[in-house]
């Protein structure tokens, strides 16, 4: 206890990062489970379903597989390379998530914010130093592998990620410009309030162009379709994943989709107003929709579990209904719902980020190499530098009047 | 021994090592990651000093940008590996020893000099953080001419690789 009492920074710290990364890892594997089954339904398939009641524990199965599976390295490939490639592209795409504030500040635990591992001041800065150390995992691998497919991807993923870079970095500075600090925290808070007294205040109103920009920048930073040529199968088999199997192998695709959470976090705190409500404080009811929502999924789930289920699929589902209901009822509690609903709003504008990313995958084909760089180079980067020049015109005139 | 003291060896040597790992290392991509290495190390010793956007921008423009580039151009020469050529005699005889001996001038300087114990003390940095605001505030007001300067340099660099780069008409 005592311990605890004179270094309360070190001791909640490694409380969150171990929740934070409990809490991420449990959710890039129900990301492959919901990417797959909402493509599925695009392409009206089923997607998973029999590892589990509509295949909720295909993560889990898949996991044990990637386990399970013989490691091979190519003997002709650069051993420490080879190795350290997979860790360093997973490793940094998981502590970016550390610099991402989930709640408001205000909550706190031995006077340190709970909602948030690392409270950097210069946070938007460091996040995108963070990012662009990523592209080496990618590239690393696909030169270490020494195999013609894996170094075209390799190729192919660092020219992209030069290039798009550039657009996404011009595209979040409007924002800063309105924001005027590098803080998450602070960018957030700047877009409290409403006009109109209901319109909330978020940055996406003025900054439309620049969001457009930042969300087409930010699929090819994440190499997702349409922007997937680094892993074009159909042209260079797996591209820089060729040569690693196993867990190597998972260590990759965890780490895309940890990106992909990271640059949904990105998206939400800079144009979509963070973990603020979209609803006006004085609509008081807003207090219960996270628990309302489960509610009515426990509802759900119960009339499958009593109608549709048969045999263990039944238990599986008994259980989730138990979890819902229970959970919904705690989050009812005034107290909780108040402490929640900062997360509660986060998680739900990531989702809508990540189910966009899923929709894009579904629907577009994959761009051409000279399309890709044309698109980013001709387009992409003027419009974003135009934006940017547009947005510091405005703020400078609009404060020469007022 | 505090933290950031620890800290500070703990970068210094990576820092010296990342630094002849780049000499030695006979393959590119080797003495290109070391170099990465030099860089982050770097960036950790400015946090230290308290220049967070300093560190931050190091690893952005240096440790991702300009060594990616390196990178992926040696990916795409696929360049060998390099042949060692004889040493030097006069890098040997002279270069060596004079080294040596720059490296114990500088050591007995920062021994003696007050500046070195400034250092030494640690009361050399800035012990505040350095906002970002008043970094641009310094860079756009007082140091307008230098950074516009620079900037110029850089265009002028830009276009001489085009010119460099376009093919023969």
């Amino acid at each position: 206890m005592e311990f605890i009492s004179q270094h309360p920074v070190l001791v909640v710290s490694v409380v969150k990062i171990a929740v934070l990364l409990f809490i991420v890892m449990t959710a890039l594997a129900y990301l492959t489970w919901f990417e797959r089954k909402v493509v599925a339904h695009i392409q009206s398939r089923w997607g998973p379903y029999y590892v589990g009641a509509h295949g909720l524990l295909q993560p889990l199965a898949d996991g044990l597989k990637f386990l399970f599976k013989e490691d091979i390295t190519p003997p002709a490939s650069d051993k420490l390379l080879y190795v350290l490639a997979p860790f360093l592209a997973l490793s940094l795409a998981l502590t970016a998530i550390a610099l991402i504030p989930f709640g408001p500040p205000g909550v706190r635990v031995l006077g340190q914010p709970v909602f948030v591992v690392s409270n950097v001041d210069i946070g938007l800065l460091f996040l995108f130093a963070i990012t662009s150390i990523g592209v080496y995992g990618v590239a690393l691998a696909g030169w270490s592998s020494n195999s013609k497919y894996p170094l075209l991807g390799g190729l192919r993923s660092s020219a992209q990620m030069i290039s798009y870079e550039v657009s996404l970095t011009l595209s979040v500075v409007g924002v800063l410009l309105l924001a005027g600090t590098l803080s998450f925290n602070g960018i957030i808070s700047g877009q409290g309030g409403y006009w109109l007294g209901f319109i909330p205040r978020w940055h996406i109103i003025p900054q439309i162009v620049g969001f457009l920009c930042y969300l087409t920048a930010a699929i090819a930073e994440t190499n997702r379709v349409p922007f997937d040529l680094p892993e074009a199968e159909t042209e260079l088999v797996a591209g820089f994943h060729t040569e690693y199997s196993s867990f190597k192998f998972a260590m990759f695709f965890m780490a895309e989709y940890a990106n992909m959470i990271t640059v949904s976090c990105l998206a939400t705190i800079l144009f979509f107003g963070g973990w603020l409500s979209p609803f006006p404080d004085s609509w008081k009811w807003q207090l219960f929709l996270p628990g309302a929502g489960l509610l009515l999924l426990g509802a759900y789930t119960a009339y499958d579990t009593a109608v549709v289920m048969r045999g263990i699929a039944r238990i599986q589902f008994a259980v989730v209904t138990l979890l819902a209901l229970g959970g919904g009822a705690i989050c009812l509690i005034p107290p909780v719902a108040h402490v929640i609903q900062g997360p509660f709003w986060f998680v739900t504008k990531v989702i809508v980020f990540l189910f966009f990313y899923v929709w894009v995958r579904g629907t577009l084909p994959r761009f051409r190499y000279d399309q890709l760089m044309s698109f980013g180079w001709k387009l992409l980067l003027p419009v974003s530098l135009a934006n940017l020049v547009v947005t510091a015109f405005v703020i400078l005139f609009l404060a020469r009047r007022g | 021994m505090s933290l950031p003291f620890l800290v500070f060896f703990a970068c210094a040597i990576l820092a010296v090592a990342g630094a002849i790992v780049l000499i030695v290392a006979r393959e590119p991509i080797h003495s290109a990651l070391a170099l990465i290495l030099v860089m982050m190390a770097l960036a950790v010793l400015y946090i230290l000093l308290g220049a967070e956007f300093i560190a931050a921008v190091q690893i952005i423009v240096y440790a991702g940008a300009v060594m990616v580039l390196f990178v992926f151009v040696i990916m795409l020469l696929n360049a060998g590996v390099e042949e060692r050529t004889d040493w030097s005699k006069i890098a040997k005889w002279i270069g060596l020893p004079l080294g040596f001996f720059l490296l114990l001038e500088v050591a007995h300087w920062l021994a003696h000099s007050s500046v070195g114990k400034a250092v030494a003390n640690g009361a050399g940095g800035p012990q505040t953080a350095f906002s970002t605001t008043e970094l641009s505030t310094a860079l756009f007001r007082q140091y307008l001419f230098p950074f516009e300067a620079t900037s110029i340099l850089i265009l002028i660099a830009i276009l001489g690789a085009l010119v460099l780069a376009r093919k023969a008409e």
